[in-house]
């Protein structure tokens, strides 16, 4: 793309944050090993993951090559098209192990609420660009409405993952514009408040034992808790050195469920111990960190919003899987973004550092 | 447009509310790398206390799933006849199992499943209804490896196989009785498999091995203790006398239409059993078959009055005093004999005869009045050591050791004679045959067996009985009986000296001697000159119009033995009869 107000409009330049690109390729290129000791050392499963990575990173430059500007002349149209797509996956959706996420589109199926994941934080941050901050009251409900219309849309499918995923990126944006401190304790003692009604009248029996085996998992071993009890023996017999690449037990027996796509940080910890455990822990506290200090650099509002939703989002999916694998957190199904076997997310995730990039890179130009 | 807009409304800020705004922001940007922080952090926390805290228990817990201590099946024994022919072997068989709960969980493959084990779904429903909650239900017990494979390959969750031993024997009903057979299990259940069940089972090895989710043995870890197969038995047997007495006693049966039948050879110079053989007989490799009236070992289970072929031990005991000889006259006219109320009779009226006679011509009336002349005590001695009213010691279970009451509870005077010519007491087969081998191995007792001697008998075991002397003279005797004037020609064995004799017992039914129902007998050895081989037959119940132990009884030992001193390549001692039968079948003489 050529911005006609780049100072240095002509000269053939390529718009990246080496930083944040050395972050994302180091812990892909870990995932990739780790894939390939956690996958049965499936060289099938190894290449299907290389070209998704490839494919997610061709995305990211040619998005960082983007100047901002057009993300957000975009915004709009993107969140309108996404919510099309979401009510033509209501009405025409394919239907799978008794979900309707998909879209046929005759030569791929996709599911248009992975686009929602970047629409949402997009179009509020479109949406606040334009008005003085901190925000008023009717535009903070205008922002909970851009968020809660898909985030109904995607439940009713249902995909509660995805969901929350995006219910967490709107919420991320309102607070990043600027949610009054006031509203956000309010808000926070409002749930603090509807728990233990949510527990009493809100839900039914099966749903509090899933929760109350979360909290137990010992007490049915063999059913919901067998994830967990398994996760978490993988992760504990790892120690501190770990078994080494290619000698888990756990995961190389069968016993890990979903070792190499949901539970993948387990097979890891497996091999590499709590050394490696921690130094992948702090390579993603990096990306983030790095994510977060484009954000306040960023120039304007749009591109501040979304950079720090975007980042964000690549937290919840970090931290919330880790804190799931190990335990502290139910289990919700989120992959661990750049480790986890599948391509659906990764896209999205790419995407996502590909505007971050081009805003820091762009913007940097500039200043320079 | 919209910068132009924001650049102008700017200045109109005041710097208070500037500051305000930036201080919120550096909350906000806090707060946000707090929680990044907290979050890393807390992860941190967490894999320290799983990785190093916790370790040991989920470290042990790991282990568990996939560390397991195994058996290592081992087969049984084999056991083998004197010549190191296999008589019972194992083979290996894969039995497959389920766990039903995780079976139950892919009911979608059931069809592949029911296919593969060669039955129906509805089959396998039954198997595994009212079972949901158990752990290992059987699928189908011992299939051939190769199929068992098959069904392990379609790698359906639940579904597990067993290595088992299955036994084989080569010569089935052949050898049926005296083996016995083994359960599923193989445990033995029954014979010699019963009898020696401690040495034949092996004990299984274990060890540490390394299993997947799926139960599969993934590596060998360490042994924890070798599997020890179980020990070869080798038997006495002759795995070729057995079958010439199995196909002669057969044959008899047959031909007579008997209900049953049983024959015993044993080594009159060892003690050793060579063959011991039943009918009816059953194929223990079929369990369809595996009955009690096609199973059962006669020859040790069932009890018979020996009749006639008790005859030679009185009269040897009244050889042994030196009152009487071979050629001692005896009045035996009328043909009948008052002993108190009771009458001994005889067939015919054979008059005066000698002693020779009274045993080829098997006379009660000689027979009793030969008892007479000795205390009745004698002859409960010599029937008490000759093994009589005791078990014979094979180890077999199921051995009915007889009847034989105290001289003193024999009733008088008819209870002494009727003991002399084999009634008022009970003997197996196992045990007339022991009987039989004292009066061919000149009067010495060897203990029978059924296991291979590995080295010559120790002479302690032997036990003089009778002396060689008059054993010698009642050998020749019987010699006489296997003529064309005794009652067992049909004995003959072309170019050998048979000694022998025939019995013929009435049945008793519900306490009573029957009219028309017979037990046909033969006890005999052969060469006569040195005897190597004893042999005794019994025929239950033939229903023939000929029903003689002579008859019937007696051809059974001449065509067993007739191959049997052939195969041990036993030297002849009967030249002359040998050439003549040689001339009438030129083509059975050997060079």
């Amino acid at each position: 793309m050529i911005d006609p107000n780049d100072p240095e409009r002509g000269r053939l330049r390529l718009h990246l944050d080496p930083l944040l690109l050395l972050g994302l390729l180091a812990a892909s290129g870990i995932g990739l090993i780790v894939l390939y000791s956690a996958g049965q050392q499936s060289s099938q499963l190894l290449l299907a993951q290389g070209i998704r990575l490839g494919l997610g990173f061709v995305i990211l430059l040619a998005l960082a090559q983007t100047p901002p500007r057009y993300f957000r002349i975009w915004s709009p149209w993107i969140y309108l098209a996404g919510i099309l797509l979401l009510l033509a996956v209501l009405v025409a959706g394919d239907i799978s192990k008794g979900a309707r996420r998909w879209l046929d589109l005759g030569v791929m199926r996709f599911q248009p609420s992975e686009i929602m994941k970047l629409a949402v934080p997009m179009m509020i941050a479109w949406f606040f660009a334009n008005r003085p901050l901190p925000p008023k009251l009717w535009h903070l409900l205008s922002g909970a409405a851009i968020t809660a219309v898909p985030f109904a849309l995607i439940v009713v499918q249902p995909d509660l993952g995805t969901a929350l995923v995006v219910g967490c990126a709107g919420a991320f944006a309102l607070f990043l514009a600027g949610l009054s401190w006031t509203i956000l304790l309010g808000l926070a003692g409002l749930l603090g408040a509807a728990i233990p009604l949510f527990w009493t009248f809100g839900m039914r029996d099966y749903q509090r034992q899933r929760v109350l085996t979360f909290l137990d998992p010992e007490s049915d071993p063999l059913g919901a808790g067998y994830h967990i009890i398994q996760s978490k023996i993988a992760i504990g017999s790892g120690g501190i050195y770990g078994k080494g690449w290619l000698n888990g037990t756990q995961s190389h027996l069968d016993f890990l469920p979903e070792g190499s796509t949901d539970f993948i940080f387990a097979a890891f910890a497996e091999e590499f111990g709590l050394i490696g455990g921690c130094l992948l822990l702090v390579l993603y506290f990096f990306i983030i960190a790095r994510g977060l200090y484009i954000a306040v650099c960023a120039p304007d509002t749009y591109s501040r919003l979304l950079a720090g939703t975007v980042t964000l989002i690549f937290f919840i999916y970090a931290f919330v899987n880790a804190g799931m694998v190990s335990g502290l957190l139910p289990v919700v199904g989120l992959p661990l973004p750049l480790f986890s076997y599948g391509g659906t997310s990764m896209v999205t995730i790419m995407a996502g550092f590909g505007m971050l990039m081009s805003i820091h890179s762009h913007h940097a130009r500039r200043r320079s | 447009m919209n910068r132009t807009r924001r650049s102008l409304s700017r200045p109109r800020e005041t710097a208070a509310r500037r500051a305000w705004a930036f201080a919120r922001a550096m909350t906000r940007r806090g707060l946000v790398l707090g929680l990044l922080l907290a979050a890393t952090m807390g992860m941190v926390a967490r894999a320290t206390y799983l990785q190093l805290v916790d370790r040991e228990r989920l470290q042990r817990e790991g282990a568990g799933r996939y560390l397991r201590v195994v058996e290592v099946p081992t087969h049984r024994g084999m056991i083998l006849d004197r010549h190191g022919e296999p008589l019972a072997v194992s083979s290996p068989v894969d039995s497959i199992w389920a766990h039903p709960g995780e079976l139950g969980a892919n009911r979608d493959q059931w069809p592949a499943l029911a296919a593969a084990l060669k039955t129906t779904v509805a089959d396998l429903e039954r198997r595994l209804a009212g079972r949901e909650t158990r752990q290992f239900v059987y699928l189908r017990r011992h299939m051939v490896p190769d199929a068992a494979q098959r069904v392990l390959q379609l790698e359906i969750p639940g579904v597990y196989a067993q290595r088992e031993y299955r036994r084989y024997y080569p010569d089935a009903e052949v050898t049926s009785h005296l083996l016995g057979f083994t359960n599923i299990d193989d445990i033995g259940q029954d014979g010699l498999e019963k009898a020696f069940d401690q040495e034949l089972r092996g004990i299984p090895g274990r060890k540490r091995v390394i299993q997947d989710r799926l139960g599969r043995v993934v590596q060998d870890v360490e042994s924890l203790r070798a599997p020890q197969p179980g020990r070869t038995l080798t038997l006495s047997i002759d795995r070729r006398l057995q079958y010439l007495a199995y196909r002669a006693l057969k044959t008899a049966v047959e031909e007579h239409r008997a209900s049953a039948g049983s024959a015993v050879i044993a080594d009159v110079r060892t003690g050793e059993i060579l063959a011991m053989v039943n009918q009816p007989a059953g194929n223990p490799n079929n369990r369809a078959e595996l009955r009690g009236e096609l199973l059962r070992n006669r020859a040790i289970s069932d009890m018979y009055e020996p009749g006639s072929t008790l005859k030679p031990f009185p009269v040897v005991l009244a050889l042994e005093t030196g009152r009487w000889a071979p050629g001692t006259m005896v009045n035996t006219a009328p043909g009948w004999l008052k002993v108190g109320r009771h009458t001994v009779r005889d067939v015919h009226n054979y008059k005066s005869i000698d002693v020779t006679r009274v045993i080829s011509k098997s006379s009660n009336v000689g027979t009793t009045k030969i008892a007479l002349s000795m205390p009745a005590e004698r002859l409960w001695k010599l029937y008490r050591d000759l093994g009589f009213g005791a078990s014979s010691g094979l180890g077999l279970i199921g051995e009915q050791p007889g009847i034989l009451r105290h001289h003193t509870r024999w009733g008088g005077e008819i209870g002494h004679a009727n003991h002399s010519f084999g009634y008022g007491l009970s003997v197996n087969m196992v045990q007339l045959t022991q009987a039989w081998s004292v009066l061919a191995a000149d009067g010495v007792r060897r203990p029978l067996t059924l296991l291979k001697r590995s080295e010559p008998l120790d002479p302690a075991e032997e036990q003089r009985v009778l002396s060689a002397r008059a054993t010698r003279q009642m050998r020749a005797m019987l010699e006489k009986a296997v003529t064309q004037e005794g009652t067992g020609i049909r004995a003959t064995v072309p170019g050998y000296r048979v000694a022998g004799k025939t019995g013929t017992v009435r049945k008793i039914v519900d306490g009573r001697y029957t009219r028309n129902r017979y037990f046909a007998l033969f006890a005999g050895m052969v060469p006569a000159s040195d005897p190597r081989l004893v042999m005794v037959v019994i025929i239950d119940e033939p229903k023939g119009r000929s029903y003689y132990g002579g008859t019937v009884a007696a051809p059974v030992f001449g065509a067993a033995m007739g191959g049997a001193v052939r195969i041990l390549n036993i030297t002849p001692d009967d030249m002359p009869s040998m050439k003549i039968a040689g001339a009438a079948t030129p083509a059975k003489t050997k060079p």
